[in-house]
């Protein structure tokens, strides 16, 4: 029997075990679409504030060794217009990203999504390049539980919290939102960083200081779903470097149900889910597995 | 070391040409960009300013590589203002490229728009008989005429400068003049890059005729690699899909000719 690649988080199933991550080619439902079609189980949305966000000025992205460094700033056009542009939605499985700073940001931008077929939310409390929300937020942990659980109560579908390394203990995020009933935990968000440009003696980044992504920090990541797997009886998203169906299962096997992608559309582009899809269904062929779950967290058995 | 291409290389302006008064071309030495296809483009950027994508324009002279620019808003009016000796970063080339047909060329153009197209000429057999149609609002703002007849020397052409008050050249818009060559003449390519009003038009008269068309599209771009999804128009990204596109995609897209994107994503008619 050829082994199936449907996976589940928590209560969200999903066809393929591949989503796009956030911030990434996520402000068009066609666009969507198209990389539904070409293989992602889910998308989640560039995450959306109360209002439309700009964003910072270019530089906002740019190429360093095994990765990318960004400070994009979290432009996005707003969750009421993002809810009215994918109101029509029937059959992508999307997954909205907020980010705010208190709980009536949350509630306010829930409401807007009250009549639209999503799987659920992500809640971005990890981003490390804007101010006053992002890790700002996950870094205070009282916060978090109170927007959590002010989420979970709005909430008609599942909320997932995803989590980055501010200057708090991550793992204290996770803990007060599993408190809070969060369904699953998104890990990990980019990793604060910054390049200078030799020749001018300047920081590149119009921020300067921005978030590092990419192959540089997998290995951080699958640490991070390591031991949040280990500590934490929680649904995990690996996130951070995907970039081959090796990662996908190295994220798998550290206790993840599904993974993310992103930077790696840079190099491989919309192909790579597919690509990805296949590796683990061969992988799970070759090694007698016939669903993912057989496979989360088998790391830890050592 | 190898060129990390998505990394800006500073390099140092070596010359300014003042094309018009408000467009000069600035000329610096990059191998790669030198070289790159008609439709690529680089990010610029102007340090402490902002980074902008544009169409690496060609310079006669070996292994050097140009931009041209308008000054307009804060960033390209910075661009604008760069001296000789001053330094800016470039990364890339990213998009993809018109596709190289023989025999009879039309080429439409307005502005700026005209860089790809320049380029697009170096690109064609001397055996191709070329014309170069392009659009200003006024005899002042008339660019690159030379340039185009230069590099078609050798080559049956003719290069037509129209301008809207009809103070050099032909007067009118350039898809007026090019709906009468197409009465004329049997094109086999048109290719076009300007306003988008313009390309659509031009897209339209093409297709009418039947004529196999491509346009080279501009949109507000961060990344320019295809991560962060700011320049798609509906399913397709300009700088990773594009910057050319098929006619026929083009007349299937209900956001080309009519809207595209401001920094926050929300969409906005032209």
């Amino acid at each position: 029997m050829k082994p199936g690649i449907s996976t589940q988080v928590g209560a969200i199933k999903l066809e393929r075990p591949t989503m796009l991550a956030s911030g990434i080619l996520g402000i068009s439902l066609d666009v969507f679409a198209r990389l539904y079609k070409e293989g992602a189980g889910a998308l989640v949305t560039k995450s959306l504030s109360k209002e439309p966000w700009e964003g910072y000025a270019n530089p906002t992205l740019i190429g360093v060794k095994a990765g990318y460094l960004n400070a994009v700033g979290l432009s996005n056009p707003g969750a009421p217009y993002f809810a009215k542009m994918i109101s029509s939605n029937k059959t992508i499985p999307i997954i909205v990203s907020l980010v705010g700073s208190v709980e009536e940001d949350f509630t306010f931008m829930i409401k807007q999504f009250e009549n639209v077929k999503i799987l659920g939310y992500e809640l971005n409390l990890s981003c490390p390049h804007v101010a006053k929300v992002g890790l700002e937020v996950g870094d205070d942990p009282e916060l978090v539980h109170k927007i959590v659980k002010s989420v979970k109560s709005h909430s008609k579908v599942p909320v997932i919290v995803k989590v980055g390394l501010g200057s708090s203990d991550y793992l204290e995020t996770v803990r007060v939102s599993c408190e809070a009933g969060i369904d699953a935990i998104t890990a990990i968000n980019t990793v604060r960083a910054m390049a200078i440009d030799v020749e001018t003696a300047r920081p590149i980044l119009s921020n300067k200081i921005g978030g590092l992504s990419g192959p540089a920090i997998k290995p951080i990541a699958v640490r991070c779903v390591y031991e949040i797997s280990s500590k934490f009886d929680i649904p995990i998203i690996g996130c951070g470097g995907v970039s081959s169906w090796e990662d996908a299962i190295e994220f798998i096997l550290a206790g993840s149900s599904a993974v993310q992608i992103g930077s790696a559309l840079g190099d491989k582009w919309i192909g790579v889910f597919s690509e990805i899809n296949n590796g683990i269904s061969k992988y799970m062929e070759k090694k007698g597995f016939t669903k993912i779950k057989e496979m989360v967290g088998s790391a830890k058995r050592f | 070391m190898q060129r990390d291409f998505d990394k800006p290389t500073v390099v140092k302006i070596e010359k300014v040409i003042e094309e018009t008064p408000t467009v000069r071309t600035l000329v610096f030495s990059d191998k790669v960009l030198a070289n790159v296809l008609p439709g690529q483009f680089a990010m610029v950027w102007i340090p402490g300013i902002n980074e902008l994508p544009m169409s690496v324009m060609v310079s006669l002279e070996k292994e050097k590589a140009a931009f041209t620019v308008r000054e307009h808003g804060v960033a390209s009016t910075a661009l604008y203002d760069i001296k000789v000796g001053e330094y800016i970063g470039v990364r890339g080339p990213y998009g993809n490229s018109f596709s190289i047909k023989q025999g009879k060329l039309l080429l439409v153009g307005g502005g700026t728009g005209l860089v790809p197209l320049i380029r697009l000429l170096t690109f064609l057999k001397k055996t191709d008989e070329v014309t170069v149609l392009m659009g200003a609002k006024t005899k002042g703002e008339v660019f690159f005429e030379k340039m185009a007849n230069h590099i078609l020397e050798n080559n049956k052409h003719q290069v037509i400068a129209v301008t809207e008050d009809g103070s050099y050249g032909k007067a009118g818009l350039v898809t007026d003049v090019m709906e009468r060559l197409l009465s004329e003449t049997k094109f086999d390519a048109v290719y076009t890059c300007g306003p988008e009003k313009m390309m659509h038009k031009v897209i339209q008269l093409a297709s009418e005729k039947k004529i196999p068309a491509q346009a080279s599209l501009e949109r507000m771009m961060k990344c320019g690699m295809g991560i962060c999804g700011s320049c798609c128009v509906e399913e397709v990204l300009v700088c990773r899909d594009g910057t050319v596109f098929d006619s026929e995609y083009l007349l299937s897209n209900k956001e080309f000719g009519y809207t595209h994107r401001n920094k926050a994503g929300i969409l906005e008619n032209y």
